[in-house]
């Protein structure tokens, strides 16, 4: 399931604006990569670009090569639609269906991709939920509206619906920035599971939470208002926020600015 | 410098206030009063034609509900609005089936799938298209609309015949059928629909659209998962407005319908009324009764588009306490 | 490949490359479906050429779907379709915007010339000649339309004043509550509810003025309502900060808050007249109409352009009589469109310091 991402060369725009420069990096399977970085520098940007979320706002589009595994996410031919299918997306906020129930809300990928039979769906919903940690605390009332619960339950079953469709790469956009703390550890815990079978990106504002989930971190960093996003580095967590090599992402990391 | 000129600047204040009171008093009792009259306005509305009704009912020699003929002046007055019931009710169903989807196609297009460059300008000219006014409609109705209706009405009666509403008794006389005006108020309400209807769906949270796109939707079950589920309280009220348009339309209706009184299940032979367009037509020529049996229809039409309008507002208003509360 | 053994669901395994129909599809398909509607169209001889685009989008929702189903998947025709249809809606909406406007520009500049706008119908005997004229018409509309706005927009204004700045309680949600139903009553119900009122209880004959009452009926729910909508948008604190300087609630109110809502409003009210200047109904039932100059709203039957378009279209039945018509109605038309246009782009101009 869990694949490699190869990025190299890529550029992102919002109409004639670049918003991120010339990014090249590699992503390991099964393993937490965490992008941190001052606001604006293109880091969430980035993220959008790994499933082609990033087209999906008008005037934008992207320059480069996102290789999953051995496909060009961006190569002729490519279906966005599998792509989003492949690699799964959470948001910073909570935004499960508010329509729906938490059966539907779960459902809503493989309902959207034509899987009909109702043992296979009850199967999905149980483990995809069982997966994000939320079972036991919704089991009895899988019909009540997604949006019945709280923000940290809703942000599990934000999860659990984009594991239910069984994606390669699960891309979570500053999960825990709308949540409470015991939320936010019960997200943390979350992701160190889940990362036996996924590839994870996280993208956070927070150092300490990229220190505790994260295996390896990428540094992005803008040269000033109005330039592109760079990476500056990528590196294991362990050594970015000891030793990094870059003098930028020192001064960032001990709080000199950003 | 005797007098002492704490005395003066209190007796300012003093004044000031009195004088900022009395202003405050005015001002809320007239614009309170603006409100009142308004109130006031309704109710008068309602009592008139009630009480005027009564005075005609009570010298109905035909049942009001079922009787066929409009004949208040005559010896023994006979009146009923069943023929105005009918035609009234089954062209704004007609309006209603064409308008709703055509409207809603209009607003995703404006809010969804256009390119930004036509969606603006385009969203402009279908509210001009709402500031054309009926009798220019009409007018266009009878003169370009009925001609070129012609063919899809025998095309109709040709393949759709069977179906015994979609037969043609009589051919060959122009198709100023209740068929037609449907057509007419659906153009005529699609503005008042696309409107509202667009507004809502500008309205869905970015955040939900990403979701189900980040779930791998292609751009319609996109649309149908987040954004109609969404809408559609905005959907039903925007069609109960444009339905009180299509109930209440007179002139328009009066201009493109022939002129005989009949009611018949063939909406595609020439005739029929509503209740608006009888009142428009047989105004003139009645006489004092007349007039009275006149309002007792405009009574209906008056209750009906009330119901109509008031369950609109009622849907709109507890949506928007519903996405406030989300906000 | 990774290492894991444990295989994804067999529905959703699937290769991140679908058949795709490349760029110019779409543009292909219409040429195509529009050949094919002109030429079904001519072949079974239907004369509106309505009917043939009829046909060919219709042969465009039913040819895209079949193509993207072909090459792209089910999924993917599904959403072809919703976008042909979606696309179809947008030309169903401009075929009859461009019909309405081109017919009416069309017939209508053959009647207009400088004796038709300064001539009224006296002594022109309507079926015989091309002659007479609109005067007595626009004076009338003009009249009517005057005095109803001096009537409606004061007290639309001040039950949107009483709503925005004053109102809590039963009182202003009845209030807000009937002033949207208001806006949904028949034209033709306003007509008669003034007639039994004004013509009949109370002993008025026909005149301007008469229906003037019912159009201002119809006009005050809309100005309260856009009144009210920009009442909402001046910043509280510019009426917290007046307040903080000792001004009483109704100089702030007349000084302040009005003053900065002011081009909203007048938008508000013009659209309200744009929108009142075209009703018939209640015109006919309460003005009567007639062919000859009256400059006096107050008493007498008067003229008005929609009543003199139906009159004109209904009473005559000729040519001249249609020629008329849509000579009044273009400058109906151009006169609402006008008014329109001018209320926008004050709504643009002075919208209330946002910049887009």
């Amino acid at each position: 399931m869990a694949k490699r991402i190869d990025v190299s060369g890529l550029s992102a725009y919002y109409g004639t604006t670049k918003a991120i420069e010339d990014i090249s990096m590699t992503v390991e399977p099964r393993s937490v990569t965490a992008f941190i970085g001052p606001s604006g520098c293109g880091k969430s940007t980035f993220l959008r670009t790994l499933n082609r979320m990033h087209e999906v706002i008008p005037g934008a589009r992207v320059e480069g090569k996102v290789m999953l595994d051995d496909e060009n996410l961006y190569g002729s031919g490519v279906d966005p639609v599998a792509v989003r299918r492949a690699v799964g997306m959470v948001f910073q906020r909570p935004n499960p269906f508010p329509t729906m129930s938490i059966y539907d809300n779960v459902v809503a990928g493989l309902r959207l991709a034509g899987v009909k039979k109702k043992s296979v769906l009850d199967g999905v919903v149980e483990k995809s939920l069982k997966g994000a940690n939320l079972w036991n605390e919704v089991k009895d009332r899988l019909s009540k509206p997604g949006a019945g619960l709280s923000g940290g339950q809703q942000q599990r079953l934000c999860i659990a619906r984009a594991i239910a469709v069984e994606p390669q790469v699960l891309l979570m956009d500053e999960p825990c920035s709308a949540l409470d703390p015991i939320s936010t550890l019960a997200i943390e815990d979350l992701i160190g599971e889940l990362k036996s079978q996924y590839t994870i990106v996280i993208v956070t504002h927070n150092m300490q939470q990229a220190a505790r989930v994260s295996d390896r971190t990428a540094f992005f960093n803008l040269a000033g208002v109005g330039q592109p996003g760079r990476l500056i580095e990528l590196d294991d967590t362990q050594r970015i926020f000891s030793n990094p090599s870059v003098q930028a992402t020192e001064d960032y990391i001990s709080g000199r600015f950003g | 410098m005797t007098s002492s000129p704490p005395a003066t600047s209190e007796g300012r204040v003093r004044r000031r206030r009195g004088d900022s009171r009395l202003g405050d008093a005015v001002f809320f009792n007239l614009s309170r009063g603006s409100g009142i009259l308004l109130l006031a306005v309704m109710a008068a509305i309602a009592g008139f034609l009630a009480y005027r009704s009564g005075i005609a009912l009570s010298k109905n020699q035909g049942n009001f509900l079922t009787t066929f003929e409009w004949t208040p002046d005559a010896a023994h007055p006979k009146f009923g609005i069943a023929v105005l019931a009918f035609g009234t009710l089954v062209s704004a169903l007609i309006a209603m089936i064409i308008a709703v989807p055509v409207a809603v196609g209009i607003a995703l297009f404006i809010s969804h799938y256009a390119p930004r460059r036509i969606a603006q300008p385009f969203a402009y000219l279908v509210d001009l298209l709402a500031a054309v006014p009926s009798i220019v409609y009409g007018l266009w109705g009878v003169l370009f609309l009925v001609p070129h209706m012609d063919g899809l009405t025998r095309w109709m009666d040709q393949y759709l015949g069977w179906t015994y509403i979609f037969d043609q008794s009589k051919s060959g006389v122009p198709p100023r059928t209740l068929f037609t005006v449907g057509v007419l108020l659906a153009i005529m309400v699609l503005p008042i629909i696309t409107a509202v209807t667009r507004e809502v769906f500008r309205q869905v949270p970015r955040m939900h659209e990403e979701a189900a796109l980040a779930l791998g939707a292609t751009r319609w079950e996109m649309v149908r998962t987040a954004v109609l589920p969404f809408g559609r309280p905005g959907i039903i009220s925007a069609s109960m407005l444009g339905l009180g348009r299509a109930l209440g339309e007179t002139i328009a209706v009066a201009t493109v319908l022939s002129t005989n009184s009949v009611l018949s299940l063939h909406l595609l032979d020439p005739g029929g009324g509503t209740f608006a367009q009888n009142i428009a037509l047989k105004f003139n020529e009645a006489q004092p009764f007349g007039r009275d049996a006149l309002m007792a229809s405009g009574l209906v039409l008056f209750v009906i588009t009330l119901v109509v309008n008031g369950v609109a507002r009622l849907i709109i208003a507890r949506r928007k306490e519903y996405s406030g509360a989300n906000a | 490949m990774s290492t894991m053994t444990t295989a994804p669901a067999p529905q959703l395994r699937q290769s991140l490359t679908n058949g795709r129909l490349p760029k110019w599809a779409p543009v292909a398909v219409t040429v195509l479906s529009i050949a094919l509607g002109c030429g079904i169209g001519a072949a079974a001889g239907l004369k509106s050429h309505l009917q043939w685009g009829l046909i060919s989008a219709l042969l465009f929702v039913a040819v895209s779907y079949a193509v993207a189903a072909k090459v792209e998947g089910r999924r993917q025709a599904k959403d072809r379709f919703a976008t042909s249809l979606v696309w179809v809606a947008f030309i169903l909406a401009v075929v009859p915007l461009a019909a309405l406007t081109f017919y009416t520009v069309q017939q209508g500049i053959a009647a207009i010339n400088g004796n038709f706008l300064t001539h009224s119908m006296k002594g022109v005997v309507a079926s015989t000649t091309p002659d007479g004229g609109i005067y007595h018409a626009i004076i009338g509309t003009l009249q009517q339309v005057l005095l109803a706005t001096l009537i409606a927009a004061p007290i639309g204004l001040l039950t949107a004043v009483y709503l925005v700045e004053y109102g809590r309680g039963r009182l202003a949600k009845a209030v807000t509550f009937f002033v949207d139903v208001m806006t949904g009553i028949p034209s033709v119900v306003a007509g008669l509810f003034i007639l039994s009122l004004w013509n009949i209880v109370l002993g008025f004959g026909y005149s301007g003025f008469s229906g003037s009452l019912a159009l201002a009926i119809l006009m005050m729910p809309v100005v309260v309502r856009s009144t009210e909508e920009m009442l909402k948008l001046v910043p509280n604190e510019l009426r917290e900060a007046s307040y903080a300087l000792g001004v009483p609630k109704w100089k702030t109110i007349l000084r302040i808050v009005l003053p900065t809502a002011v081009g909203g409003i007048t938008t508000g009210v013009m659209l309200a007249v744009a929108r009142i200047t075209g009703e018939t109904a209640p015109v006919m039932m309460l003005v009567f109409g007639s062919d000859v100059i009256n400059n006096d709203p107050f008493n007498n039957p008067q003229q008005s352009l929609p009543l003199y378009i139906w009159q004109q279209y209904s009473m005559v039945n000729n040519d001249f009589g249609y020629q008329r018509a849509w000579g009044a109605a273009l400058v109906l038309i151009a006169f609402v469109m006008a008014l329109n246009l001018v209320a926008r782009g004050i709504a643009r101009w002075r919208s209330p310091k946002s910049g887009h």
